[in-house]
């Protein structure tokens, strides 16, 4: 009993090293995932921000797979991911914006500069739509399915690899 | 640190000012101090890129709080209910930090979205469940009792348990 024992210590040194090592190598996935993939959209009914450009009514998101992009003019991630947008428009995909805790000017100015993706931008100025929606930053995107439940949620802002999956996924909502 | 969200906040503290601007505020005298008169090139390019890093990965909106971000609730026993949850409620962007601590824009929009539902009629605990319906049970600090959750509750009560078998063993041992 006692031969065994006398490796226990090192045995349990081991283990926690094991246990940090692997942390480090592998940092954990801190980022705050939406419940509400799989559940319909949450009835919300936001003002339009820019003239001539309608609201978000999430009854309206329905009958094709589309994109829902959180995003605002002062974040700058958005700017990053502006392009890879601006292709999946082009690709033929309908994509609607809220707009988080920002201005009419703001927005305008944001996408004079980066390109305008959106059919439809959402005025959020106190994040509630945000809230409702589960997102926990700028940017995000959700696919919205034929039915108009959430079927995917892209946290961060895409990149150029990430466009083929997104492409997937609006393909599997259908 | 409860009469800062009240209507008189020192004047230090702007409503568009966040927490993470403070903490570099913060910060910033630390690094000045630690580093002689030599480094002097050093220390321009620590807080130019302390400055540069907070701006970019903490950018916050320009707009004002939201209502009811720092004023209370007219209803005393209503600000004290949502108040008991805003300490309980995680906020998202800072992560260890509850709503009530936190400075951040969206902190402060999810205390207006607690007293707007408390103040509404609701129970802290359905505005709980709605939070926890988004987000799971990471965004409550007081999570409930599940299969996951379970061994947080049970592990003390069998630590315990073992503690009393082996005090009992060993008082039993020393028995003639």
């Amino acid at each position: 009993m006692r031969r065994v024992l006398i490796w226990a210590p090192l045995a349990l040194f081991a283990l926690v090293f094991a246990l940090v090592a692997g942390g480090l190598i592998r940092p954990g996935d801190r980022t705050v995932h939406s419940a509400m993939v799989g559940k319909p959209l949450p009835a919300l009914v936001l003002p339009a921000l820019l003239p001539g450009k309608p609201g978000v009514s999430t009854a309206e998101l329905k009958g094709k797979p589309r994109l829902l992009n959180v995003f605002a003019s002062w974040c700058l991630p958005c700017i990053a991911e502006a392009p890879q947008l601006m292709k999946l428009k082009e690709a033929g995909v309908e994509i609607d914006g809220i707009a988080i805790r920002d201005t009419s000017e703001a927005v305008q100015a944001f996408l004079a500069r980066n390109g305008d993706p959106y059919t439809r931008i959402g005025d959020d100025k106190v994040s509630r739509a945000q809230l409702a929606l589960g997102s926990s930053g700028v940017p995000e995107t959700f696919v919205i399915n034929a039915e108009g439940r959430i079927a995917y949620q892209h946290i961060g802002d895409i990149r150029e690899e990430h466009v083929a999956e997104l492409l997937a996924q609006l393909e599997k909502a259908k | 640190m409860r009469g800062f969200r009240s209507h008189n906040r020192p004047p230090g503290l702007v409503p568009g000012s966040t927490g993470p601007r403070v903490v570099a505020s913060r910060f910033l005298p630390f690094t000045l101090r630690r580093s002689g008169p030599r480094h002097k090139a050093g220390v321009t390019i620590v807080v130019g890129m302390t400055l540069a890093l907070t701006a970019s990965a903490f950018a916050d909106s320009k707009l004002p709080p939201a209502d009811l971000a720092h004023t209370q609730l007219a209803d005393p026993t209503q600000e004290t209910r949502a108040k008991a949850l805003m300490d309980t409620l995680r906020c998202l962007v800072c992560q260890g930090q509850s709503i009530a601590d936190s400075d951040a824009d969206m902190a402060g929009d999810m205390r207006a979205l607690v007293r707007q539902r408390i103040a509404a009629g609701e129970s802290p605990g359905e505005v709980r469940k709605w939070l926890v319906q988004r987000y799971g049970d990471y965004v409550t600090y007081d999570p409930p009792l599940s299969w996951v959750t379970a061994p947080l509750w049970l592990a003390p009560l069998v630590l315990l348990g073992i503690g009393i078998l082996i005090a009992r063993r060993n008082f039993a041992r020393r028995k003639p």
